[in-house]
């Protein structure tokens, strides 16, 4: 049984341009090691709201190993992401790099994840790069739009009858 | 390795679709895109009551896609400035996107410790 209130998630900022977040998990430092690292593990994780797939995963466990995540709605939108390993370290550290394609790349986003021992279990201490207003706007835009286009169609025929 | 700031644009994308997926609430947007309404300004021309009219504002403000000015004792409605402007609200969805991702890695680890596992 997991410990709910031991296992809880921090989030803080570190100075303006980074953001830490902390994660105890009662599963060993490999464990947790290679749920980060493995592409058939991540495939079972990484998925964000229900209904995503991440049909794509690719993740050459070395250093400068390429890293490619594709995601799917399963409603024809999806976005990718590119990166690098930079460093892996067993069951400790792992660092890279990661961008978003919103089609155009997000700048770099350099994210170190340690794992430590914590009694019986691992916790995990990620740090990355915040986002910058551009950044984030541009995300934003990406959802915004994407959602506002599968409604246009409709728009027009609401507008004439609804109102 | 954690791909967050996916997760963020999924979460609104998901938000968004749900929000949109309702042909009233598509209407209240599209009232809204031509200027800031009241809860009774919109109640009117829909047919609907106020609570029902309350009921699709807040899908649509959880979705982040209309917000609520103060003016006066009226809380009149428009469409929301971007939300990831704020750091503050970017920061509140990605510690929910990220919690929703570990509370699911909790559940692979399980499944990695048993002998039925996935382990390799």
């Amino acid at each position: 049984m997991n410990n709910m209130t031991q296992n809880k998630m921090t989030l803080k900022t570190e100075g303006e341009r980074f953001v830490v977040v902390t994660r105890r998990f009662a599963a060993s430092p490999e464990a947790v090691y290679r749920a980060h690292s493995e592409p058939e593990l991540l495939k079972k994780w990484m998925l964000g709201p229900p209904g995503w797939t991440m049909p794509v995963c690719i993740a050459d466990p070395r250093p400068g190993g390429k890293i490619r995540m594709e995601w799917s709605d399963g409603n024809g939108h999806g976005f990718y992401l590119t990166g690098e390993n930079l460093e892996m370290e067993p069951y400790k550290r792992l660092v890279h790099v990661e961008r978003m394609h919103l089609p155009d790349p997000t700048p770099d986003n350099h994210v170190e994840t340690l794992f430590e021992p914590d009694g019986s279990g691992t916790l995990m201490i990620m740090r990355m790069t915040l986002p910058n207003a551009e950044v984030r706007k541009s995300m934003l835009a990406t959802g915004m739009e994407t959602g506002m286009e599968a409604s246009y169609n409709n728009l027009d025929s609401l507008l004439a009858t609804n109102l | 390795m954690i791909l967050l700031y996916n997760f963020l644009v999924m979460e609104m994308l998901d938000s968004s679709f749900a929000a949109l997926a309702d042909p009233t609430r598509r209407a209240i947007l599209a009232r809204l895109a031509l200027g800031e309404a009241t809860v009774l300004e919109l109640a009117k021309p829909f047919q609907m009551s106020q609570p029902a009219v309350s009921r699709h504002l807040k899908v649509l403000e959880t979705a982040g896609l209309i917000e609520q000015r103060v003016d006066g004792t009226r809380r009149p409605r428009r469409l929301a400035k971007p939300a990831l402007d704020n750091i503050d609200q970017f920061l509140n969805m990605l510690r929910q996107a990220l919690a929703a991702n570990y509370d699911r890695l909790d559940q692979v680890l399980a499944e990695m410790n048993t002998p039925q596992g996935d382990s390799k």
